[in-house]
């Protein structure tokens, strides 16, 4: 397999169409998974996919087309550039076109090849793992890691490089009819404490020693960082630009964006930085397609930290550079990892020390949106809900149906405890990298109660 | 030795596909996997062809033409299984693939206290399968996509009330070479689409919003569905959606509470999905997904005996449904599609299994589930078509259950889908809502949720529609495992009506 560098060239040298964009992406994946205290499935896979975006300029406008593929053949290269070529000069013109982005210095590590894993990754794990599975809680979970090492390569003479470590590890345990969940994202596993995560799994599991059932209705609610990532990370894949000024998103107001607007007494901040420590990310944009958020012919441009909300201000929206002139907005370029801050050093256990009677929840799950206009979301409490009574976990409460919107629930919130990193259960596979805060909401939503264990 | 599987189609697989020296690779790998002390190896070569048209407010926003393809080799080694792919279609990496293979497989045999047994399957060589389909959407040319989507796009845009425009279509076409050691050599070619536009309607002073999308399912068809001459009716479907938007828009909101529900199979065939389709995965039941995608209530201590919903509830799964999603020749287990039932009477009767777990049921052979969305992923099982039979003897009309509700709701279309983890609780939503009055249709309302729990839900069920109101409704993108896997499933239901299902206020809910 010739290195990704060098595909980049060889399509670039092929192109005859007026402008070019070549993305490859070289993927090294292992993974393990088991139930019951047993391995179930397990793997190592390697893979390349590339896309090549041909432009042609003329007086109408920029035509575009894109094709991916994942051949390695280089013999195979002139043909899938040739029909994206002619793809392109049927294409209708593009409604985001704008000149293509000018050459920076290259990456120093552009010809380098891709890293990779193996299963070793895994080795401690897995050992740890075993002496889990010898234990008396029945286990479940997943450990995953991917190292994409992606080059952007342009007619323009954009040569970029990044290598994203992504990895994740997530047991679930049971005991009798009590369930519990941990879960914790790392880049090489090197961090990862399975005996601390297996420490943590029990005590949840003791606190299910006793049971109580409750009824739907609002309760004072402890979302923990995870629970918040899922809800934060919802409301910012829902904060584009575009939409919000068409009149049709939850950040939409009469006549305008929500821009502006305070949403609650703390000042948190929800940001995206590819430089955060510990959650980086590509420091370059790269997208195949264009779509509400990103443009095609952004390529290349530089990330940047977004404050999307800023002290407890709607701050910022996504636009590309078009929908940006267009709306005489700030070009805003989303970002792979998010954070919320703004609240004290408080840990969660402090925050349940606080609590004279609420709800400690562990993740929610299948979160979908029920209504755009309110950005109303539904989902499900899972693995872990605990009644807090005089400061203290007293016992494992029913699974609850939730209708919450975390526009409303940042409004709402009380408290925010100390930001930390964490997995977010129910998006982690298209979202690993944030940190957040335990949050206090004062009257959280659940609508009905669940009979799921 | 066996080759029993009906063709569907006159079509044949690409020969592009066949030209690939898929039996050298497949034997390089199988031969290093045995060598390696495999006691079972298969192999797999898989293609995907997709594109992804967008277009908003008439415009293109992206097209996207993506290609995959790459091999596969799963070995078991002394109980354990392993699991390697690679993207090189080279002798060599095939035969580093299943070593690699093997080497997993060896690595992590500490960690595994089930050994694998395959149930056995009849060796089917050189056995071709070609879905059904009339017109290959990769022999289309882009521009006439575009201008079909277009047209259909200026339809809605034109019409007064609707302020914006999104249309799509996805098309894939998926090829695979299965070979294992037992001798089985099977290659398959699928196609499907899934078309979809919607309408937004926006009052920008008041800061109110509405959106409608059509109901055409996705298929598994060819680019023929979206032609004038398609099965769907794409000219009576865009002519309404303005009306019904408008209307909709200014429709009262919903009062909550135990409503009767006349739903629609456009409706009906998410909620089979989510509460019967998932909870009748054996692995789930099981615990294959406890972590992830979940378990079920449904387990197998409950089989023949557990009340699913009403007698008149009759469930079957089918790969071998024409257009169905799910429809394959063999799965990727090297198992013949079948059709089974999994509830009947209304009692719970089967699950969905593959060649691992159908020993684990006590059955000796599996009903072909198995499946793997990438060349880079392991085959898992994945749900057949799941569909709820209509009533075999009445031929009852959506105006005859209709007529049967003095005050309810005629629910049509899907939109949100949410359901636990052991597929009790869910909640739906839809894309219109029709006030039921004495038997009667009156408008629309709006803001409407209904959420219940799996089996109170079926034994509500007090009418099954009949054989003409039947539809196939479908998903390209079922999630399950991990690492994620997509799967593409169509459910067939008649339209049926539900007593006292709990509805709610969506603005309510939310606190408005």
């Amino acid at each position: 397999m010739i290195p990704g560098y060098e595909v980049v060239e060889r399509v670039l040298a092929l192109a005859t169409a007026d402008e070019t964009i070549v993305i490859v992406t070289d993927a090294s994946e292992a993974s393990l998974r088991w139930a019951g205290n047993s391995m179930t499935t397990n793997g190592i896979s390697t893979s390349r996919r590339w896309a090549v975006a041909s432009i042609v300029r003329g007086s109408a406008g920029a035509r575009v087309a894109t094709a991916s593929s994942t051949s390695i053949d280089p013999a195979e290269f002139e043909s899938i550039v040739r029909k994206c070529e002619a793809d392109a000069r049927e294409a209708e013109p593009a409604e985001d076109a704008m000149p293509l982005v000018s050459a920076t210095d290259p990456s120093v590590d552009w010809d380098l090849e891709s890293e990779r894993t193996s299963i070793d990754v895994f080795a401690h794990l897995s050992s740890d793992l075993s002496t889990g599975f010898d234990g008396a809680d029945r286990l479940y979970g997943f450990a995953h890691h991917q190292v994409e090492t992606v080059w952007l390569g342009t007619s323009t003479g954009v040569r970029r490089r990044f290598t994203q470590p992504t990895g994740s590890v997530e047991i679930n345990g049971k005991r009798g009819d009590a369930s519990a969940w941990v879960g914790a994202g790392t880049k090489y596993f090197d961090d990862v404490s399975v005996h601390g995560l297996l420490a943590e799994l029990s005590t949840r599991l003791d606190w299910a020693s006793k049971t109580v059932e409750l009824p739907a209705g609002k309760y004072e609610t402890i979302l923990p960082s995870s629970a918040a990532a899922d809800l934060m990370i919802y409301l910012m894949w829902t904060m584009e630009g575009r939409g919000a000024q068409e009149g049709h998103t939850a950040l939409s107001r009469p006549g305008g964006t929500r821009i502006g607007e305070k949403l609650g007494a703390l000042p948190l901040t929800l940001f995206s930085d590819p430089a955060h420590p510990g959650l980086e990310y590509s420091p370059f944009l790269t997208t195949a397609s264009s779509n509400n958020s990103v443009s095609l012919f952004d390529n290349g441009l530089e990330t940047s930290r977004v404050d999307w909300i800023r002290d407890g201000v709607v701050n910022a929206l996504a636009y590309p550079r078009f929908a940006a002139e267009k709306y005489g907005a700030p070009v805003t370029v989303p970002g792979d990892n998010l954070v919320l801050t703004g609240g004290s050093d408080a840990d969660i256990h402090d925050m349940v020390a606080r609590t004279e009677r609420g709800l400690l929840l562990t993740t929610l799950w299948y979160i979908r949106e029920v209504d755009p206009a309110t950005l109303l979301l539904t989902g499900l409490t899972r693995d872990g809900v605990y009644l807090i009574e005089n400061g203290k976990v007293t016992g494992a409460v029913n699974n609850f149906r939730f209708n919450e919107s975390p526009l409303d629930l940042l409004r709402r919130a009380t408290e925010a405890g100390a930001t930390i990193p964490t997995l977010p259960r129910e998006w982690k596979d298209w979202f690993t990298r944030t940190a957040m805060p335990p949050l206090r909401i004062p009257d959280f939503h659940m609508s009905s109660v669940s009979a799921a264990q | 030795m066996s080759c029993a599987v009906t063709q569907l189609s006159d079509r044949h697989v690409d020969p592009e596909f066949l030209a690939l020296p898929l039996r050298e690779l497949a034997d390089s790998a199988l031969d290093a996997a045995q060598r390696g002390g495999a006691s079972h190896a298969d192999f797999r070569v898989h293609r995907l062809f997709s594109q992804s048209l967008n277009m908003r407010d008439g415009s293109v926003q992206s097209v996207v033409d993506g290609s995959e393809i790459g091999i596969a080799v799963r070995v078991v080694v002394d109980g354990t299984w392993g699991f390697a792919s690679h993207s090189a279609l080279t002798i060599e990496s095939a035969a580093e693939a299943a070593r690699t293979a093997v080497t997993v497989a060896k690595a992590l045999r500490e960690l595994n206290r089930e050994v694998v047994q395959l149930a056995p399957e009849p060796i089917y060589r050189d056995a071709t399968w070609v879905s059904a389909y009339d017109k290959d959407p990769f022999a289309v040319p882009t521009q006439e996509k575009v201008e079909v989507l277009g047209e259909y796009s200026s339809r809605l845009l034109s019409a007064d009330g609707v302020d914006h425009v999104t249309a799509s279509v996805m098309q894939v076409k998926e090829q695979t070479f299965y070979q294992d050691l037992a001798g089985s050599s099977i290659t398959q070619q699928r196609v499907r689409v899934h078309p979809q536009l919607e309408g937004t309607a926006v009052d920008q002073s008041a800061g109110v919003f509405e959106s409608m999308r059509t109901l055409a399912p996705p298929v598994s068809r060819g680019w023929e569905y979206l032609e004038a001459n398609s099965t769907w009716n794409w000219d009576d479907e865009l002519a309404q959606i303005p009306h019904w938007l408008a209307e909709k828009i200014k429709s009262p909101s919903v009062e909550p509470g135990p409503t009767d529900l006349v739903i629609d199979p456009t409706n009906l065939w998410l909620t089979i999905h989510e509460s019967i389709g998932h909870a009748t995965e054996y692995d789930r039941a099981i615990g294959y997904e406890a972590a992830y995608a979940g378990t079920s209530f449904a387990t197998p201590d409950k089989l023949g005996t557990l009340q699913y919903g009403n007698p008149a509830m009759h469930v079957t799964a089918d790969r071998t449904e024409r257009h169905g999603l799910a429809t394959v020749g063999y799965d990727d287990d090297g198992v013949a599609a079948q059709k089974w039932d999994l509830v009947r009477d209304g009692i719970l009767v089967g699950y969905q299994l593959d060649r691992v777990f159908a020993p684990r049921m006590g059955l000796e052979r599996s009903n072909g589930c198995s499946y793997a969305d990438s060349p880079h992923h392991v085959p898992i099982q994945r749900m057949a078509n799941v569909s709820l039979e209509p009533d075999p003897v009445v031929d009852r009309s959506v105006d005859d259950l209709i007529a049967a509700v003095d005050d309810g709701i005629y629910v049509v279309g899907d939109r949100s889908w949410s359901i636990d983890m052991q597929r009790y609780n869910f909640q739906f939503t839809g894309q219109r809502f029709f006030r039921i009055r004495n038997g009667r249709l009156e408008g629309q309302v709006r803001d409407v949720a209904y959420q219940a729990t799996t089996t109170d839900f079926w034994g509500s069920m007090e009418l099954v529609g009949g054989a003409s109101t039947r539809r196939l409704g479908g998903a390209f993108n079922c999630g399950k495992a991990q690492p994620g896997q997509v799967a593409a499933v169509s459910h067939g239901c008649p339209a049926a009506l539900f007593r006292g299902v709990n509805v709610l206020n969506t603005r309510s809910e939310a606190g408005q």
